[in-house]
């Protein structure tokens, strides 16, 4: 209970409820109960039984639906674009409402906005994808190695941790990418935010390892001889997956949220790149006379988020069965 | 719980020192000039130059830079900005409109996201338990600058109910922006009670107090709400820090002079002693609250021993 882990840097709405991941897997593998019996029966029965769960969950169905309609506008967005070329533009159409001819309309360039909305996918999910691996990475590496060893590097580790944390991510991200040390491209922006986002990472996999080292089958393991190594990755780290993927799932969502607010701020991707943040960006000082170009990239931005916010909800719903009642 | 807090405290200090130190890194590395950017069109002249490179230590190897930046802040001086303007000042001036806004919005997530989370606790898969569900799992969906734009277009142009930008009406001002920044937690909070209180109304203390008649308002109000509530209102606390800390994008969209607003102006315009200064702030407002959550969580719950 001493270790209740808290988080903050909420700059963002949806990290909020990653708070909620974070306490689960705090009190529920606590430092309480170091004995919690995990065998390989149960994990398969724990994703038989989450499989089960989710088929029944509309959350699960609809955030599928809308993530894989998503990724697929991603790598094919000619298939949706209707025909139209995203950069071929003409001054002509400038702010042309939307119409059954161009349905989202013209951006202030005159370009055909349904096709720049579209284009925009491949930008936020390959940022949103790529800052999360990049917080996997960082967050299992440091939580792994912190409460596996314990003692003074868990400490000096944990604090670092905690300096991050006080950080607000998008602030973080802000003086980073300003500074402009990783320049202003896709790979940039994603390690910028992965940077001031792997905190909760950490910490997730730091108590799951301590959960579970000193549990019987790790002894077993270790009186077998196996290295240090091999007891994390084929025992320890294994008892992680499920809160680590519930966590992961929304994490994209507020990442590709934060994207868009970074390039907003100015300090993201820069034009020519096609982004949904530049695209708010450009339509708010047309809120007035052309608010569609605002919405469109909103909406599209929204619906992303909240098709990995609702996947996310779903597998916690799923894995945690003390969530069932 | 004396010797817990003064560990807690302890182990602040350490915390503080390493993210004003990495921001500070992080300040350092912004490219450009800031002296010579000072002149604009007409340069000054090398020896102003110079000697304002030495008043600002920016002649220094970085770390003794920072050294004599901390222990200025430790004397409580944070410094002044390239053009002579004591730091402390534009925080006097730039936090009551973060705090106010913080207010607001810790006021709404906390009666709106309690109340909708008690309603839907009280009859859980009802009506209303699935309204807040369906509707907090979308507004938790929707980033805050789409929300912003969203509040401003629709309740502030179309419909003219609030001020669009500025801090001319005083608190009516901060009514929409802290909505905005409010509705994430506010999301949060109603799901936080609606699962706190569904589990205590199955305590068997509850069922005590429904066995020995007490009317349903009673058994609700007096018994269940107080210890639903515990993780609710810590969430709350530790709320706090994180808003102000937080608000970036609302004070930008909404245009309101507060320390969110003060610190992007001062990372464009490479003023380091600001953003240094500010971020620190909201470092040490975080990692207060935090504090405090945590204190008042033994406080509330006497099951917490803290040793």
């Amino acid at each position: 209970m001493t270790d209740r882990n808290r988080r903050g840097t909420a700059v963002d709405q949806q990290q909020a409820d990653l708070r909620h991941d974070e306490v689960q897997a705090g009190t529920q593998t606590g430092l309480d109960e170091p004995d919690v019996d995990v065998t390989d029966a149960r994990q398969n029965s724990l994703w038989s039984d989450a499989w089960g769960e989710l088929k029944r969950n509309p959350l699960f169905w609809i955030g599928s639906l809308l993530a894989l309609g998503f990724v697929v506008m991603a790598l094919f967005p000619s298939l949706f674009a209707r025909g139209a070329d995203p950069r071929d533009c003409s001054l002509a159409n400038s702010q042309g409402k939307p119409s059954a001819e161009h349905w989202f309309g013209f951006d202030q360039q005159g370009c055909d906005y349904l096709a720049n909305v579209v284009y925009g996918a491949r930008n936020s999910l390959i940022i949103g994808l790529l800052a999360v691996a990049v917080v996997l990475v960082m967050g299992i590496l440091v939580g792994a190695v912190a409460g596996f060893f314990g003692g003074g590097v868990d400490s000096l580790l944990s604090r670092i941790t905690d300096i991050f944390y006080a950080l607000p991510l998008v602030l973080g991200a802000l003086v980073v990418l300003r500074s402009g040390t990783l320049g202003r491209g896709v790979v940039a922006v994603a390690i910028a935010l992965a940077a001031f986002g792997w905190m909760t990472a950490m910490r997730l996999v730091r108590s799951q390892v301590i959960a579970v080292k000193s549990s019987d089958y790790v002894a077993a393991a270790r009186a077998m001889g196996a290295s240090n190594g091999r007891i994390l990755v084929r025992h320890i780290l294994p008892n992680a997956v499920a809160p680590v993927l519930v966590y992961t799932t929304i994490t994209i969502g507020v990442l590709i949220a934060a994207e868009a607010t970074l390039t907003y701020l100015g300090v993201g991707l820069q034009r020519p790149a096609i982004s949904w943040g530049l695209q708010i960006d450009a339509g708010q000082n047309l809120l007035r006379v052309s608010p569609h170009l605002v919405l469109f990239p909103s909406l599209a931005l929204t619906l992303t988020v909240m098709a990995f916010v609702m996947l996310g909800d779903a597998l916690r719903d799923a894995l945690d069965p003390r969530q069932r009642a | 719980m004396g010797r817990y807090v003064a560990r807690r405290l302890l182990l602040t200090i350490p915390v503080l020192i390493g993210a004003s130190f990495l921001i500070f890194a992080l300040v350092y590395a912004l490219p450009g000039d800031p002296i010579r950017a000072l002149g604009g069109d007409r340069p000054l002249s090398p020896a102003v130059q110079a000697e304002l490179r030495e008043e600002f230590n920016l002649n220094d190897p970085f770390v003794i830079q920072y050294v004599k930046y901390l222990g200025d802040l430790v004397q409580g001086d944070f410094g002044t900005d390239f053009r002579g303007r004591e730091v402390l000042d534009t925080i006097e001036q730039r936090l009551p409109v973060t705090v106010r806004l913080t207010v607001v919005a810790i006021a709404i997530e906390a009666v709106i996201g309690i109340i909708a989370g008690v309603l839907a606790g009280i009859r859980r898969n009802g009506f209303l338990d699935n309204l807040v569900l369906v509707s907090s799992t979308i507004i938790v969906s929707i980033p805050i600058l789409v929300l912003a734009f969203v509040a401003q277009f629709v309740f502030g142009l179309q419909f003219g109910w609030f001020p669009i930008a500025g801090i001319g009406d005083g608190w009516y001002s901060y009514l929409l922006p802290g909505m905005v920044l409010a509705a994430g937690s506010l999301a949060y909070v109603a799901r936080l009670t609606r699962t706190s209180v569904a589990e205590n109304l199955r305590g068997d203390y509850v069922r005590t107090a429904r066995a020995k008649g007490l009317p349903k308002r009673t058994v609700i109000v007096r018994h269940t709400l107080r210890n639903s509530l515990i993780p609710v209102v810590t969430f709350i606390g530790a709320d706090i820090g994180t808003l102000m800390g937080g608000a970036i994008v609302t004070e930008s969209v909404f245009n309101l002079p507060g320390l969110g607003r003060a610190v992007y102006d001062a990372i464009r315009a490479q003023e380091g002693a600001v953003v240094v200064g500010i971020v620190t702030l909201f470092v040490f407002f975080f990692i207060f609250f935090n504090l405090v959550v945590d204190v008042l969580y033994a406080v509330l719950d006497p099951r917490i021993r803290y040793d």
